[in-house]
């Protein structure tokens, strides 16, 4: 099967789920410091370490969530990561993760994925008091939502994401404890939003793998 | 307790142990009170779980007003309103006033048997906006 195919057109129920959180938590493992570097040039400088926690501790349970059906497993990783992250980016991510759970199906086709990842967003948008345009993690959200309405294939989703996180340099940020420096924000990487895109391309280059 | 009861939710342990202090002086007992403060591995942040707890804690059936310094500990004190859920949630508001000012005139308000509204809108009087 071509690059891509698995998610323009399959089903995650094929991927092993122990394995997603596996790749999740090495790849936050892997860029922490860089993470925490972004953070602490217009942040309070935890978001690496927090999202590190988090994610470890979501991989300590991974057998448990494994064995729960995709919306279950998913929800219950994302009350982890609410209870472990800390700062804000937990209540943030773990959003996310609990309202995908909440609106994906048992064995999600790519319509159902597509349509259960904008409401995910919708969730973290409310969660926030936040928009597109803040220099926030929607900035990178909403592009991978965009790609994966247009049929984009797993490379293309991963390259608007990380297009994404590197057009939040430019911006100002509104949101977060990033917007007190005003003008200031401008000129470095949204964290949150960097994040993201290490998620997103973990997760698409593990479904195409196991296509 | 019929008082409606205040809960202080800071960054730094030191700030909300401190804004509790001063809210203590103000009322004494009259008002249920509960802080916390830190991440939960000694660095500075806020925790969820902890949150719940000093919710628990500040618990009365006249509801709870929730005071909180930067944009984490709101976000994550409205997390932990959502995930203690009904029949309680809609008796818990997260105040949008400075912590220790707010937490002291709440406190006060409070320690008169103001109804939860009556307390948060002491609190949101300090607010500019």
């Amino acid at each position: 099967m071509s690059a891509g195919t698995m998610v323009k057109t399959g089903t995650l129920d094929k991927v092993d789920l122990k394995t997603l959180i596996s790749v999740t938590a090495d790849t936050i493992a892997a860029h922490a410091e860089e993470l925490t570097a972004l953070d602490q040039a217009i942040g309070d400088g935890d978001h690496g370490l927090n999202m590190k926690r988090g994610f470890e501790a979501v991989r300590a349970e991974a057998d448990t969530f494994a064995t729960k059906p995709l919306p279950d497993a998913l929800k219950a990783i994302g009350t982890k990561l609410v209870m472990t992250v800390g700062g804000a980016s937990g209540p943030l991510f773990g959003t996310l993760f609990m309202a995908l759970g909440k609106e994906i199906s048992a064995e999600p086709d790519r319509a159902n994925l597509t349509a259960a990842f904008g409401k995910a967003i919708e969730a973290v948008a409310a969660r926030g008091k936040s928009q597109v345009g803040q220099k926030t993690m929607l900035d990178v959200l909403q592009p991978v939502h965009d790609a994966l309405l247009q049929g984009k294939t797993g490379l293309e989703i991963t390259d608007a994401a990380d297009n994404a996180a590197a057009a939040t340099v430019p911006m100002k940020a509104l949101r977060g404890r990033a917007s007190f420096l005003g003008d200031r924000s401008i000129g470095h990487m949204d964290a949150g939003g960097r994040s993201v895109a290490l998620l997103v391309r973990a997760v698409a280059e593990t479904i195409e793998g196991q296509a | 307790m019929s008082n409606v009861g205040i809960v202080i939710v800071s960054h730094s342990p030191l700030v909300a142990e401190g804004t509790a202090d001063m809210v203590r002086q103000m009322v004494g007992d009259e008002v249920p009170l509960a802080w916390c403060g830190g991440n939960g591995h000694g660095g500075l942040g806020t925790n969820v779980e902890a949150i719940m707890a000093a919710i628990d804690k500040a618990w009365s059936e006249a509801g709870v007003a929730i005071l909180v310094d930067l944009g984490g500990a709101e976000t994550n004190s409205e997390m932990a309103v959502e995930m203690i859920g009904e029949p309680r949630a809609h008796k818990i508001i997260v105040c949008n006033a400075p912590i220790v000012e707010g937490a002291v005139m709440a406190a006060t308000e409070a320690s008169g048997g103001a109804s939860l509204r009556e307390v948060v809108a002491t609190a949101h009087e300090l607010s500019p906006s």
